[in-house]
């Protein structure tokens, strides 16, 4: 009885083992592309491609690729307009969705089915579907290679008012009851008492947005050719520099850098705000 | 009589400058896409004639059109059918180790959810780099020469890793936030019942969130079937092209090729048209298929 028991331990422990053996092997597939990365930003063209798998530290650690791209381009700028869009289209995207999505959930009004079809209907067809108009409509409005065009595909958003409408149907109705029995109007109530409830919701749907903001390559290279947020400038340097891997991988650590240590610093709303919004979709 | 008039008007405030951003950014948008895709855009860009099925028949007639479109199509889906599968697996097991009493769970989630908030142009620019045949990285630890991603049997195996690597930490965190969902008291009378932890796993953990699988399967199919990023940031850049571009290029870089390089408006509305009756059908098909194996209490 007592060897048995002995030994089931000893399986569990050795599974244990095991299971770290796997995530530790994991976790270092998923850094060695970004150690690589850095690593390879400070080497000279020569020593990049001098590799030997056992000697990878650049040899004296220099900073002229960062010199180089930062000549070619100006990253300020690339951060100042990726900065300005992400925060205009997390505005944009909470605002319109907070207010929709608690109509949706809490209001009744002439139409809420159909324009609640229009809201699925966006989220369920592929994004591609609308690129050739909306061009089109940037292009007539004269307004190609500018912030407006950025920020036009984003300036509402199917998916948050969805999301949000989720949030305001969790809460409990007797709030607004309480708060219409105390002489509120809608607007009030919405104000006050509803938006400030779903905060969580708000914060997950800024994160997602900001995310896919950052991330978003397609349509800035189509719309814009010098007016560039950092993921369409990688792509330009990328033709520049074609096989110059050092200065290739300085700019991507520029570009990914300052996103990573926001995310180290606020990775739990990060994780959570994923977890939120993408799960409901 | 007058609250309920007055919620009408409160209600149409709320969502006018959504239904608005709707109407404008993509209803009008799709439609005129479909519409699009009936015509062609005349020499020099000018006029916009009427062709009917045209652009149809050329899809479905072979040709240079035709050829090429379907050959993306099977790039897609097969692109599509490596990763979803193995990103999925690799997250769930990834997410039931987490789940358990694992010393340092909130370092490995961070480390995993890293290519996620990664841009994807600067993902492709750096695998480019640890793919690269004669200095990569991976070449050389190895001590092979293998042509990652210029061989055009190869090529699309090399993006499906770097999909892979990209998507497993979000599939993690979706899955880890429904396993916390499951009872823990599930394990515990399982575990009085002599059950292993794989038993356990395949019938409690499984079923339990088999709706998240679902839904996870669903939303990933459908980005799999619209991946363009890399293919775009390692395919189409040099010059003189990529010898696997024709094997690896997707319907969206075709479409993105037709439309906004060749600036065949009419083309290209064809694609991506042809790309969403794909998503369409597929989606369809997992509903369908979902009442045999998803759980719902």
């Amino acid at each position: 009885m007592k060897t048995k028991a002995g030994n089931v331990e000893k399986s569990s422990k050795l599974g244990r083992i095991l299971v770290y053996i796997i995530l530790l092997i994991v976790s270092f597939t998923m850094l060695v592309p970004f150690l690589w990365m850095v690593l390879t930003a400070f080497m000279t063209q020569t020593e990049s491609t001098q590799v030997n798998p056992f000697v990878i530290i650049p040899a004296n650690w220099q900073l002229n690729n960062f010199r180089d791209v930062i000549d070619s381009m100006n990253f300020m700028r690339l951060y100042g307009v990726t900065v300005a869009l992400i925060v205009g289209r997390v505005i944009a995207a909470v605002l319109t969705a907070t207010l929709a999505g608690y109509a949706f959930a809490r209001l009744e009004f002439f139409g809420k089915k159909v324009l609640f079809t229009i809201v699925v209907v966006q989220l369920m067809i592929p994004s591609q579907i609308f690129i050739i108009p909306q061009f089109q409509m940037v292009q007539s409005l004269g307004q190609l290679d500018t912030f407006f065009a950025l920020m036009f595909p984003g300036l509402v958003t199917a998916f948050g008012t969805f999301l949000l409408r989720q949030a305001y149907l969790g809460l409990p109705r007797d709030l607004e009851e309480a708060a219409i029995l105390d002489g509120c109007n809608i607007g009030q109530v919405f104000l006050f008492v509803m938006a400030p409830l779903v905060k969580a919701s708000m914060v997950a749907l800024g994160i997602f947005t900001a995310i896919f903001a950052y991330r978003e390559l397609l349509w800035p290279l189509i719309v814009n050719r010098t007016l560039l947020p950092l993921s369409a400038a990688l792509a330009s340097l990328q033709g520049q520099f074609v096989t110059h891997f050092p200065r290739l991988m300085a700019a991507a650590v520029l570009a990914t850098i300052p996103m990573i240590i926001i995310y180290l610093i606020f990775q739990k709303h990060f994780v959570e705000g994923i977890a939120t919004a993408g799960g409901k979709l | 009589m007058a609250r309920r008039k007055s919620a009408n008007l409160w209600g149409w405030l709320f969502v006018l400058p959504t239904i608005i951003g709707l109407i404008v950014l993509n209803i009008y948008p799709m439609i005129r896409t479909i519409w699009q895709s009936f015509h062609r855009v005349g020499d020099f860009g000018l006029g916009n004639e009427f062709v009917g099925m045209d652009n149809y028949e050329r899809l479905f007639a072979g040709g240079i059109f035709g050829a090429e479109i379907w050959q993306a199509a099977a790039n897609t889906i097969f692109y599509t059918l490596l990763e979803v599968p193995l990103s999925i697996v690799i997250a769930l097991i990834l997410a039931v180790f987490l789940n358990g009493k694992i010393r340092g769970r909130t370092t490995f989630r961070v480390i995993f959810f890293l290519p996620m908030i990664v841009a994807p142009a600067a993902v492709a620019m750096v695998w480019r780099w640890l793919f690269n045949t004669e200095f990569g990285l991976i070449n050389n630890v190895f001590g092979i020469r293998v042509s990652w991603l210029s061989n055009p049997n190869i090529a699309l195996f090399s993006l499906a890793i770097i999909g892979i690597w990209s998507v497993i930490g979000y599939n993690m965190i979706l899955f880890l936030a429904s396993l916390q969902d499951v009872p823990r008291d599930y394990y515990e009378a399982a575990s009085i019942d002599g059950a292993s932890p794989i038993r356990q796993f395949f019938s409690i953990t499984l079923p339990l969130i088999s709706p998240m699988i679902f839904f996870v399967t669903v939303t990933r199919v459908i980005a799999g079937l619209q991946i363009f990023d890399s293919i775009f940031m390692i395919m189409g850049m040099g010059t003189g092209g990529n010898p696997a571009l024709p094997r690896t290029q997707s319907l969206v870089y075709i479409f993105y090729r037709y439309a906004f390089i060749n600036r065949n408006w009419g083309m290209g509305a064809t694609v991506v048209v042809f790309l969403l009756v794909l998503i369409a059908l597929v989606t369809a098909v997992q509903m369908i298929a979902q009442k045999k194996w998803v759980h719902y209490n």
